[in-house]
């Protein structure tokens, strides 16, 4: 008979939920299912790894031709080019992680349906494939930041700190998009029309400079926390001469609509998620 | 025994016969009273636009009361069966159960980890190979990696899959599927196993081959809450059974009697055509029931042309007087293929009936016209000499699948002797 498991004692049983299953099952779950799907994404395909780094690098072309040759905002910027690559494969990572975890849950209908699993695995394990994604394609920024010639600084080491900014905003997105979507199916269309607002509404083709950005849009672009997060990246990566996040949007008093909007996105997202989370089952 | 009753007295109820002594062992599943409600909207706001559209449109929701505090104890080493038609609210408490759910009320205690088999799948992603697909479903079962990894050899050589470790599971039959899923929760290890329906599909090779392992487990003293409409698998393997009718609980113990209430239940009351003719009450007992080949070998599944013998071994619960057997083979759409009757054989002098606890073989052969496709035998006993009369029980007997190509879509397949002359014109 099975006298072990006579000894296990009972536990209350509480239903699917974020996390459900432990921290130790989340991490296992998490790093197995990015690496299996990052392995897809570049074994899967025949030329693999390009693939992730044709898309920016198309799109940096194109608008590096538009913005340096026919409007000519570039050429007044230093270090123009790298600038808006760096800021390009950033935006990527955040518009691609997020419009891949928007639907991730509804796809993964059959494995919600079937398993207890904690549910914060789905929309973090697309995310996570994205930063796999990031991490390589930073590496040719920066190997194209040294051969352009941009003298590296101390401050490159922030670049970690960029990341992990830029990773907490797009999993909060992520996780709020992707509970929303569930109930509303809508949400995916619009997110596609937000995310691609706020690429032009954030200064990454153009840097936030006073020169380039009129006086009456500054204050309401610098609610936007992607404006603080772009100015500040150029001052740490591109030319350290360039504002820091603060001196660009006007002083600490202007930090605050920014950020507390980042804070509240994280909350949000968190909280949503976890309302929805044990329900997930019984919507899809 | 009261040899002298009249058989009409044999169509009440049967007490239940007191149950065995039960060894009380610690308990793995402890439900007290659990709530589940679903709220089914009338007019689904699906999107933002209809929410636009329509801001103040209170959506109508129905409550549909899957479950209405069910309470029961699951004990360790226990086959336990969850019974009940359609939407009695089986598969919601087994997903509960499995946490896929969260109970409205109620509170639910599980000793040790859980494998849940449920709508004939664990959750597979399509387009991960098969070696990936088990690990991770490990993982999700609770495993650590490593251990998911070593198990692996193990769930494949179970699935008989070995060879197709690498392939994407959007490439296997759904019956490799099946097997897969199937194999990964048996070799999961977990303590309990919540099985949803499992033996309703699948080939008879591989529903023989869940069999043995029940078997096996049983003997191995594991715990399995088996979720089911089909009685026969309940009688078969579990301790206990539940019935669950609209979300509450009917009756709970001895599977024989469950599945009494069961039958009672779908063919008792107000039931109309010639099912409510099915009186309910258990006058015998289903011993055996199997298929022979030409060659007289126990087969589960036969080749389309291929004569079969169907078998049951029949015990006789209460006296029954002039019975007669008769087998109705029903296929997978529910059609009546066909069916044969025969009256109990007596020896001259003998008295035309069975006394409690004698049994009966009935055998009968059949040239096998039927189309390949998935079949049902159900043995109607009935009392002779009364034509049209009340048939005693409906026992459900063996799925059987007649393989073989398919042409054309036909219930039966005769021999034809079929000329196509062209006339003489004008003649």
């Amino acid at each position: 008979m099975s006298t072990e498991a006579v000894g296990v004692p009972l536990r209350d049983v509480h239903g699917p939920s974020a996390l459900g299953g432990g921290w130790r099952r989340f991490f296992e779950l998490l790093y197995l299912i990015s690496v299996t799907e990052f392995k897809k994404t570049y074994f899967g395909t025949v030329l693999g790894y390009v693939w992730s780094l044709v898309r920016p690098l198309l799109l940096f072309s194109v608008l590096l031709f538009v913005f340096t040759k026919i409007f000519r905002i570039g050429s007044t910027v230093p270090n123009y080019p790298v600038m808006l690559l760096l800021n390009i494969v950033l935006y990527t990572f955040f518009q691609e992680a997020t419009n891949t975890a928007v639907t991730s849950v509804v796809n993964q209908e059959s494995v919600v349906r079937k398993t207890q699993f904690p549910r914060l695995v789905i929309p973090m394990a697309t995310v996570l494939t994205s930063v796999f994604n990031l991490g390589m394609n930073l590496i040719a920024v920066v190997i194209f930041l040294l051969a352009y010639g941009v003298d590296p600084t101390w401050t490159w080491l922030f670049l970690p700190l960029i990341v992990l900014i830029l990773f907490v905003l797009t999993s909060a997105m992520s996780l709020l998009l992707s509970s929303l979507y569930v109930r509303f199916r809508d949400i995916a269309i619009m997110w596609s029309v937000a995310a691609a607002a706020l690429f032009y509404g954030s200064p990454i083709l153009y840097p936030f400079d006073p020169a380039i950005v009129p006086d009456q849009y500054r204050a309401v672009m610098a609610i936007n926390p992607l404006t603080p997060f772009f100015a500040q990246v150029r001052h740490w990566i591109i030319d350290p001469s360039a504002p820091t996040a603060v001196e660009a949007v006007g002083g600490w008093t202007h930090m605050i609509a920014p950020v507390a909007i980042f804070v509240a996105v994280c909350a949000l997202g968190v909280w949503v998620f976890n309302r929805e989370a044990p329900r997930v089952a019984e919507e899809l | 025994m009261a040899r002298a009753t009249p058989i009409d007295a044999t169509t009440e109820a049967i007490e239940a016969a007191p149950a065995a002594p039960r060894v009380e062992r610690s308990v793995a599943i402890e439900a007290r009273g659990v709530h589940k409600t679903f709220r089914i909207p009338g007019h689904r706001i699906d999107s933002l636009k209809e929410r636009v559209v329509h801001p103040l449109a209170r959506v109508s929701y129905r409550d549909l009361h899957a479950l209405r505090g069910v309470s029961f104890d699951v004990h360790h080493g226990e086959f336990f069966g969850i019974v009940g038609r359609n939407g009695s609210g089986k598969s919601t408490l087994l997903k509960i159960l499995a946490s896929i759910y969260r109970a409205d009320a109620g509170r639910i205690r599980i000793a040790g980890r859980i494998a849940p088999f449920i709508e004939l799948g664990v959750g597979f992603n399509a387009d991960l190979t098969a070696r990936e697909n088990v690990v991770l479903n490990g993982v999700m079962m609770g495993l650590s990696q490593r251990e998911a990894r070593r198990r692996l050899d193990a769930v494949l050589e179970f699935a008989e899959l070995e060879e197709f470790v690498d392939l994407k599971l959007k490439n296997y039959s759904s019956g490799m599927m099946v097997r897969l899923a199937f194999s990964g929760m048996i070799q999961s290890d977990a303590d309990i196993l919540l099985i949803d329906e499992v033996l309703a599909v699948g080939d008879a090779a591989f529903r023989q081959k869940c069999a043995d392992v029940f078997h096996e487990m049983k003997g191995a003293g594991r715990t399995l809450v088996l979720v089911t409409h089909d009685m026969g698998s309940v009688q078969a393997y579990c301790d206990r059974a539940m019935l669950l009718d609209e979300g509450e609980l009917r009756y709970i113990g001895d599977p024989e009697d469950t599945g009494r209430e069961y039958l009672r239940m779908n063919f008792g009351g107000e039931g109309s055509g010639d099912r409510a003719s099915v009186v309910p009450d258990l006058h015998t007992r289903l011993v055996d029931a199997w298929l022979e080949d030409r060659a007289g070998e126990r087969v589960e599944n036969v080749e389309t042309g291929e004569p079969i013998r169907i078998n049951a071994v029949l015990e006789a619960s209460t006296e029954l007087r002039s019975p007669s057997f008769g087998f109705l083979c029903t296929n997978a759409d529910g059609v009546n293929v066909f069916q044969f009757e025969r009256p109990l054989t007596t020896d001259k002098g003998q008295p035309d009936l069975l006394e409690p606890g004698q049994r009966v073989r009935i055998s009968g052969i059949i040239d096998n016209p039927l189309a390949p496709g998935r079949y049902m035998v159900r043995c109607l006993v009935t009392r002779k000499r009364n034509p049209g009369d009340r048939a005693l029980q409906g026992l459900r007997l063996l799925d059987f699948v007649v393989y073989g190509p398919n042409r054309g879509a036909t219930v039966i397949r005769v021999r034809a002797d079929v000329d196509a002359v062209p006339e003489e014109p004008g003649g």
